[in-house]
């Protein structure tokens, strides 16, 4: 009944790779293969052990966030085949530059629960050291890590290494000038940098098709990019597509662009309602597509998959969950001088004067019952 | 041991909430994360899971209640096992709102912002100044916040002092550490100074109660007074035999194309609007103040005034004027389930052209409906009744029904309003009618 275009138009002319499908089958595709010829069944249920202990984890922090536990929480359900699927295909001395919504990748990447969630619970600026776990804490700007990304490539290919930056962006983020430049100094530069989008559908509550009204993947030729349109409800999919790109980085191909088509089956963040905008089918069409039932109902059709196994998934993504938890509510509030703390590599003297303004200003306080523990106020 | 569930901030600086519902009932064992019930925020409707496993103690507040963050709502009996990972979180200060350090707004400082004055501790306790020796001013009321600092704000919270009650002695009536702490010593003699009953002590038999303005609530009042006051509304009623009509709806009922199909008086109603509006386009039109133009639509976006459980809301059909009776009987189905669980897309609710609102199914016969703002024309359908009635020469027990119509005066007058609603009521009454004016 609404004018607004959902999709955009001429998707046709676009070839979704896939290669598996909704209803769990394994199918062809010419180009995906080669990448995908040395996953074993073990590989298999990993990527799916990993895809249902990201959904565990999506639910907690949701219910955290409705105790009260956390300030704010941006949900991955739906778009764990893209997120499992794409660090999977990354080695460790690759740099990764996630947005806000990347907590499966982070937690894929190494990053340990406080370092997540504190970010998410208001007390952390920074949940964990980039340079240990090769990955740029989650960026809130729209679009900015595209920018850092290819940098960082650009960076690479003067050092001449053979690793790699990728960038996760939204469909929203296209449309934003940083990504627009980021897409072409990384092909004037030939960086050894992927654009990993995920195509969740709404950005916020603005549908795809207001963001381009071409695929999104279609774009980046005219940047003088490769770009390739994946299942991003299909992990295999999505592993064998950015393995495509990194091998193309690795091997002075220069950047490729990727658009895993998913969908985000909640809110925006919890902040959120999409039953305001979202049309009512919607959820209906695309649980249709859902990346973990779809992988089960391969690895249930392929033998791969008995009772014992997929117990010990669900024990470890329910013990995931409780170490979540755990970690989540008991992160200590963080002294408020700390705030000083690891903004400046050095000290310096504008630095050093607010630290004693801030200083004087809480011991005004001082003497006042409950003084010391908590402090009301920006700093805090 | 009991725990207690406070109203967090669900959304990035939420002040309160109302709870929509319980799930469970004091005495329910509940698991961790199981769904206690749905609040309702400014934002959106959400679930709240259990932060607990346990047993509910007790419930707060009823549904339809607002509360503001930080309340308890509801509290558990739960084993007394230790820090368990369920058992965190409730260490915090009395009025600490239980989310986040500094996050979010605190109730009791989210108003204006005030221009923080700094206090630069001196040396020692702070000696009486001049000012402060100053007897207190006769304290009054004040409407907006009280200017102070956060120490002393903070100061007057931990001693349980609404700084309300405060006559600052401070520079432009800044409220300082000295005003608090003689306020409270005047407390502690018990010397009444002149304070005025706490505001919030009536404990029982609440003669008034007063609710927040917000949500659909607030959208509707705003949508009615714009039209109501700028609008001219005319309303003419017309009392018909509908017997035909209800007849014809009965054999459409028994056909296979309509089979689940709901078909009423308002698919009638619709589809005779749908045709007269061709016929009397200025009732399908809309007035342009800015522009000075009057926009007559050659479609025919159909509004239906729908009460849900949020408020009126007033979705449309888009293009109704090209949809047969069964596609428009499926359209108005689909309508009024969207609207009351809560999904209407904000596009539905936009670009209406005319509007029905369906009074009739609370038994009620006719009325001065208000414009939905912008659009020219709304009718009323009223309930059909068995009333006697001429018929055929003599009276006899007919279905009867009253259509009310209001219009506005500017962009249609007397002949063409009342023309409209005869064609209407002709096609209700009798749908062979439509044959006529179609």
């Amino acid at each position: 009944m609404t004018q607004t275009r959902h999709e955009p138009t001429g998707q046709a002319a676009m070839k979704m790779h896939q290669l598996i499908t909704a209803d769990g089958t394994r199918v062809h595709d010419e180009l995906l293969d080669p990448f995908v010829q040395d996953v074993d069944r073990d590989t298999l249920i990993s990527l799916y052990g990993d895809m249902v202990a990201v959904r565990r984890i999506d639910v907690e922090a949701t219910a955290l966030q409705r105790q009260g536990q956390l300030a704010l929480w941006p949900p991955m359900l739906g778009q764990e085949a893209s997120q499992v699927g794409s660090i999977h295909a990354m080695d460790q001395a690759d740099f990764i530059f996630p947005t806000y919504r990347e907590n499966g990748v982070a937690f894929l990447r190494g990053a340990k629960f406080p370092g997540i969630m504190g970010t998410w619970r208001g007390n952390m600026n920074t949940g964990w050291d980039p340079y240990e776990l090769n990955m740029a804490t989650p960026q809130i700007i729209i679009g900015s890590q595209t920018l850092h990304a290819t940098g960082y490539a650009m960076g690479i290919a003067m050092e001449g290494k053979e690793t790699l930056a990728m960038a996760y962006l939204g469909d929203g983020a296209t449309s934003q000038g940083d990504v627009h430049e980021s897409m072409v100094f990384a092909a004037s530069f030939q960086a050894p940098v992927i654009f990993f989008c995920q195509n969740n559908h709404w950005a916020i509550s603005e549908p795809v098709g207001l963001q381009s009204a071409v695929p999104i993947a279609g774009r980046a030729p005219g940047y003088g990019i490769p770009g390739l349109q994946v299942d991003g409800n299909d992990v295999l999919a999505v592993l064998a597509a950015v393995r495509w790109a990194a091998q193309r980085a690795r091997t002075g191909g220069g950047p490729s662009f990727i658009e895993a088509v998913t969908y985000r089956m909640g809110p925006h963040t919890t902040a959120d309602d999409p039953t305001r905008y979202r049309g009512v089918t919607e959820l209906e069409e695309w649980a249709a597509k859902d990346p973990l039932a779809r992988m089960r109902t391969h690895l249930v059709n392929a033998g791969m998959l008995d009772g014992e196994t997929e117990a010990g998934i669900s024990a470890a993504a329910d013990a995931v969950a409780a170490e979540l938890r755990d970690a989540c509510i008991n992160i200590p509030d963080p002294e408020p001088m700390t705030v000083f703390d690891d903004i400046y590599a050095e000290d310096h003297p504008v630095l050093d004067r607010e630290r004693e303004q801030y200083r004087r200003y809480l011991a005004s306080f001082e003497g006042q019952p409950g003084a010391g523990q908590q402090v009301q106020g920006s700093a805090s | 041991m009991l725990a207690e569930f406070k109203l967090p901030d669900l959304g990035e600086g939420l002040t309160e909430s109302e709870i929509v519902s319980w799930h469970v009932a004091v005495g329910d064992l509940v698991t961790l994360n199981q769904v206690l019930g749905e609040v309702e925020t400014a934002k959106a409707v959400v679930e709240l899971p259990s932060p607990y496993a346990g047993t509910v103690a007790s419930i707060t507040h009823e549904p339809g209640t607002t509360v503001d963050v930080g309340e308890v709502i509801i509290t558990f009996e739960v084993p007394d096992s230790g820090a368990g990972p369920a058992s965190a979180p409730e260490e915090e200060a009395p009025k600490r709102i239980p989310t986040l350090v500094g996050y979010g707004a605190d109730p009791e400082t989210s108003a204006v912002p005030v221009r923080r004055q700094r206090v630069f501790a001196t040396a020692g306790a702070p000696a009486a100044t001049p000012e402060a020796t100053a007897p207190a001013a006769p304290v009054h009321v004040q409407a907006e916040r009280p200017r102070s600092t956060p120490p002393v704000r903070k100061l007057a919270r931990d001693l349980g002092i609404e700084l309300e009650l405060l006559a600052g002695s401070g520079e432009r009536g800044l409220i300082t550490r000295e005003d608090v702490v003689a306020f409270a010593g005047d407390q502690a003699k018990g010397t009444e100074t002149a304070v005025a009953a706490p505001p919030s002590s009536m404990e029982t038999g609440l003669r008034e109660v007063r609710t927040p303005i917000k949500g659909v609530q607030k959208a509707m009042a705003q949508a009615m007074v714009a039209s109501a006051f700028t609008a001219p509304h005319v309303t003419e009623f017309m009392t018909v035999d509908v017997t035909a009509g209800m007849e014809f709806l009965a054999k459409l009922r028994q056909r296979r194309e309509f089979d689940g199909v709901k078909v009423t008086p308002l698919t009638l109603a619709a589809k005779a609007v749908a045709l007269a509006v061709v016929r009397h386009p200025e009732l399908n039109s809309h007035w342009d103040e800015a522009a000075q133009e009057v926009v007559t639509f050659n479609y025919l976006n159909l509004g239906i005034a729908a009460a849900t459980p949020r408020g009126l809301l007033v979705p449309n059909i888009k293009d109704a004027h090209t949809m047969g009776l069964r596609e428009l009987a499926m359209a108005l189905g689909g309508l009024a389930e969207t609207a009351r669980a809560g999904k209407t897309a904000p596009a539905d609710l936009a670009g209406g052209t005319f509007s029905i609102t369906n009074i009739g199914v609370f038994g009620i016969d006719g009325g001065t409906p208000i414009l939905n703002p912008g659009e020219a024309g709304i009718l009323a359908l009223g309930a059909v009744r068995k009333m006697p009635w001429e018929h055929q020469g003599q009276v006899a027990l007919r279905d009867v029904m009253t259509l009310s119509l209001s219009f506005d005066h500017r962009l249609v007058d007397g002949e063409h309003g009342s023309r409209f609603l005869a064609d209407v009521a002709a096609v209700v009454a009798d749908p062979a009618m439509a044959l006529v004016l179609g």
